[in-house]
């Protein structure tokens, strides 16, 4: 009974723009039985999809979900894991967590922030980079640890890091030289 | 459950013994007994909150000091309420509450008719020992009728629970952590710019302070009405109308 309650609910609302990520959101709130009280398992399913948490997903949850908005954002700003703004192509994590912060990870974010023209906690205005810190990532062994687009970086120096990015941004830059050419 | 036709429940509050409904709260049966215990959060009418802690208690035999506003009565419960450390607890709390926010009396609409001014001097707060925080925060006089000035939020979430509870749009929230707390209206826009809210002006007749106004309120000019809520809930449920008690 419920279940059919909860799929004509899904369909009516299904999300206009035709954006397929929705349709995965969909599942995650089908699995969740449209339950209010999984709101942050929600939360977290929409940002690995679409990458953060935008006003119109928001609203799509507080929708399906049958919350008010406010109670919404509320729940999701409450948490630092969840971000609001769309980040940059590329995402570079320092771990501030105490062993990185002892082994010098405040300047490595300090150094890189500088080198590259983008404020720690922000993203560069050609919306290349996203510069975020973190509470330790569980790796103190490799202290200071950066994770760079979901690879780890152990022992990172701001040098390092700063050429590291460099050359992730000029082997981009290459392709797409060679693909405009080919 | 009903409650039954009279309170049936003995309690001793301060060395007085009272009686209570079963559904009665530590607060709620010291009030009807002319008994004060100081509150700021708690609001006759919508749910417990249990946020601000100066309604603190001490009820024997259990071993921490508990919110009269969301503590259940009990057979035989003994409560003290003014104590020495009970009165030192809640000053202390109140000027933390005032140095969080920016508190200039002076210049408030609600300068004179604010229950945390009032609350202050009922406590003899006459300075504040924890450090002011100055918070930078931004007044939003987006709303054709109304002000909100997050200065003086004390974050008692009493508009959250009126505009959700009894006008039923859920307008505000309180969105973020810890220190970091601010109120939000729908998806945090400005307030005058939130569909759901429908300008009925309950928050604004509810909140304790200066923060929610009247537009056009010059210093000291605002009256709030925080009985409001208590009168339209038992309008709807007992159906009195007639009896309404305003500030
Ligand atoms: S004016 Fe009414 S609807 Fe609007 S926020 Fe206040 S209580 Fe809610
Ligand atoms: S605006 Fe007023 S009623 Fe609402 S939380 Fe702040 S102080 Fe309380
Ligand atoms: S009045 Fe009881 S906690 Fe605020």
């Amino acid at each position: 009974m419920a279940a059919t309650a909860t799929d004509s609910r899904a369909q009516q609302d299904a999300h206009p723009s035709g954006d397929e990520r929705f349709a995965l959101l969909d599942k995650a709130l089908k699995r969740a039985r449209f339950e209010q009280d999984q709101l942050v398992e929600l939360l977290h399913t929409a940002q690995e999809v679409f990458g953060y948490l935008s006003n119109d997903v928001l609203i799509y949850l507080a929708r399906q979900l049958r919350l008010p908005p406010s109670r919404v954002l509320g729940v999701a700003s409450f948490y630092h894991l969840f971000t609001f703004e769309a980040p940059g192509d590329h995402i570079c994590t320092v771990c501030l967590g105490t062993a990185c912060y002892v082994k010098g990870a405040e300047e490595v974010v300090e150094g890189t922030a500088q080198a590259l023209g983008v404020p720690a906690g922000q993203t560069s205005d050609d919306g290349r980079l996203t510069l975020w810190t973190a509470r330790c990532v569980g790796s103190c062994g490799l202290a200071p640890v950066v994770v760079f687009d979901g690879t780890v970086l152990g022992k990172q120096t701001t040098d390092e890091l700063v050429t590291h990015i460099r050359e992730v941004f000029a082997a981009e830059d290459a392709a797409a030289e060679e693909e405009e050419a080919g | 459950m009903a409650r039954p036709k009279r309170p049936n429940v003995p309690v001793v509050i301060d060395g007085h013994e009272v009686m209570a409904y079963p559904d009665d709260t530590v607060l709620s049966v010291a009030k009807r007994n002319g008994i004060r215990i100081p509150h700021l959060c708690a609001l006759d009418g919508v749910s417990v909150y249990g946020g601000c802690r100066l309604c603190v208690v001490d009820v024997a035999e259990r071993h921490k000091l508990m919110p009269a506003c969301g503590t259940a009565v009990a057979e035989d419960m003994e409560v003290h309420t003014q104590s020495r450390t009970l009165q030192e607890h809640r000053k202390l709390i109140l000027e933390m509450i005032l140095a969080e926010g920016n508190h200039v009396c002076a210049v408030c609409v609600s300068n004179g008719a604010c229950e945390l001014q009032d609350l202050a001097v009922e406590l003899g707060v006459d300075h504040v020992r924890p450090d002011y925080q100055f918070p930078r925060r931004t007044v939003d006089a987006s709303h054709p009728k109304y002000t909100f000035d997050p200065n003086r939020c004390v974050l008692c979430t009493r508009c959250v629970r009126t505009c959700s509870e009894v006008e039923g749009a859920h307008v505000w929230d309180v969105a973020g952590r810890a220190n970091g707390s601010y109120l939000i209206a729908d998806l945090g826009q400005p307030w005058g710019e939130a569909p759901s809210c429908t300008w009925c002006g309950k928050c604004v007749a509810v909140c304790p302070t200066g923060a929610l106004a009247w537009k056009g309120k010059a210093v000291g000019e605002m009256r709030h009405d925080p009985n409001l809520v208590a009168f339209l809930t038992s309008a709807r449920d007992e159906g009195e109308w007639l009896d309404r008690e305003t500030m």
